[in-house]
């Protein structure tokens, strides 16, 4: 798709080896298990990225994760990172104060699609905290509003009290030009709200598979059930952008530790367009 | 002058009977009747006997599990161009679970012993009540294996 980049295309560093100090200038905590961090250069300066694209961050003496980027990209202020507790570097993590200094290396990754799919209707399909992937392409989108058709968005999560970006979540509903389908997996008695899966949601979404694009940021495993659903809708894989994480180190493609058939999701993902990997869904050894 | 419509359109433009033949409709019809649940009132209740099912012509319907000593927990819901319930068609007849009106509920309740009669009578008719069961009872059976999945492989955000 033209204009569409490539690999590291976008905001690379210098030496992506070598990290760069960010000072954390706010924690937050969205939900249990999850905050997010707003982190500015120590050195002053600036830092460009794209919707899409992520970070190694490093705690010196403790380790280096991939988090993707999960705020604004016009924001020339800050970078944000939403964050879940999952292993023992996110742990220490979680404990780290505002004022503190933490490593950078990035962007890494090939973004989300922006303007070659302007005009298109858009449809995004997350779960948990996989919102936090899209929320950088949900702010751009909404940024250009005029430069795309109907904009929905089908958002999954197990409980209640677990919705990330719940305040976000009420803004772009409220908005007349925007559908939020929200859907949990259980609920007390009385909730109001849709109950099932994210796929669900998205088979119940008045979609109009023609002129859709699809953004789609579930687990490896159900990547699938959701592309299913949007098939079943109507929209084609050469449609459905998805983004995958594995295990990235060096964010290069370099050590190999995300590879994914012929492909190094750190380079030439996290995004990818449907069609590219479809084949390689079917082979289990991957 | 108020014109009243027989039940005859609803039943025929609800997508569960789409294309459906016009003299099976006519038979199906006359086993059905118009209903309306306010908010938090029961379509059914785990246990009693399951003597119908419904066609949801507007608003969401939650079917809940009913859990001894604490309150129920909502567990899907089902919503306007959908059916729910199929216990009618499967012995004891007994419904397995709650469904409860979330907010106003309109739906058209079609009687299952009256319509396991005309299926026994009229075969033909059975395989095609049958044949549009299924693919609903698979898709939710699907729907509920891709949650487990999900569930069992998707982070809670609790560790």
């Amino acid at each position: 798709m033209d204009g569409y980049p490539k690999g590291n295309a976008v905001g690379a560093p210098v030496d992506p080896m070598i990290p760069r100090p960010f000072r954390i200038t706010k924690v937050k905590s969205e939900v249990p298990g999850v905050f997010s961090w707003h982190l500015v250069p120590v050195d002053g300066g600036g830092f460009a990225y794209r919707p899409g694209q992520f970070n190694m961050l490093y705690l010196f003496g403790v380790g280096e994760v991939a988090i993707s980027i999960s705020g604004d990209c016009r924001d020339g202020e800050k970078i944000v990172h939403t964050i879940r507790i999952a292993g023992s570097v996110t742990k220490a993590m979680s404990s780290l104060s505002v004022g503190d200094v933490i490593g950078v290396r990035g962007p890494f990754g090939r973004p989300w699609p922006v303007e070659p799919i302007y005009g298109s209707d858009l449809v995004f399909v997350t779960g948990t905290i996989g919102l936090a992937p899209l929320r950088p392409l949900i702010y751009e989108v909404l940024h250009q509003r005029d430069k795309f058709g109907r904009v929905i968005i089908c958002y999954g999560s197990r409980g209640t009290d677990d919705i990330l970006y719940e305040d976000e979540l009420h803004l772009w509903r409220g908005r007349f030009d925007t559908n939020v389908h929200v859907t949990v997996h259980s609920a007390p008695s009385g909730y109001r709200g849709r109950i099932g899966s994210v796929a669900a949601a998205v088979r119940a979404a008045h979609i109009e598979g023609g002129d859709t694009q699809a953004f789609v940021c579930r687990s490896e495993v159900m990547t699938k059930p959701a592309v299913d659903a949007l098939h079943e809708r109507g929209v084609s894989s050469e449609r459905i952008w998805v983004t995958l994480e594995r295990n990235m180190k060096c964010g290069i493609g370099l050590c190999g530790h995300c590879q994914f058939g012929p492909t190094f999701m750190c380079r030439d993902g996290p995004v990818y367009r449907f069609d590219e990997i479809e084949h390689l869904f079917e082979i289990r050894e991957l | 002058m108020v014109q009243i419509e027989g039940l005859g359109p609803l039943v025929a433009t609800h997508p569960f009977f789409a294309d459906m033949d016009g003299s099976a409709l006519e038979t199906i019809v006359g086993c059905c009747a118009n209903e309306v649940f306010r908010t938090g009132s029961y379509l059914y209740r785990q246990g009693e006997a399951a003597d119908k099912f419904y066609l949801i012509r507007d608003g969401l319907v939650t079917l809940e599990a009913y859990v001894p000593g604490r309150p129920p927990i909502a567990i899907e819901t089902v919503e306007a161009g959908e059916i729910i319930g199929w216990s009618w068609l499967v012995k004891p007849y007994k419904w397995s679970n709650d469904a409860r009106a979330s907010g106003t509920v309109r739906a058209v309740s079609v009687d299952g012993a009256c319509l396991r009669r005309k299926m026994e009578a009229d075969r033909v008719l059975g395989y095609e009540i049958y044949k549009r069961f299924l693919p609903v009872m698979a898709r939710r059976l699907a729907q509920n294996r891709e949650r487990i999945v999900e569930l069992a492989t998707e982070p809670a955000g609790f560790d």
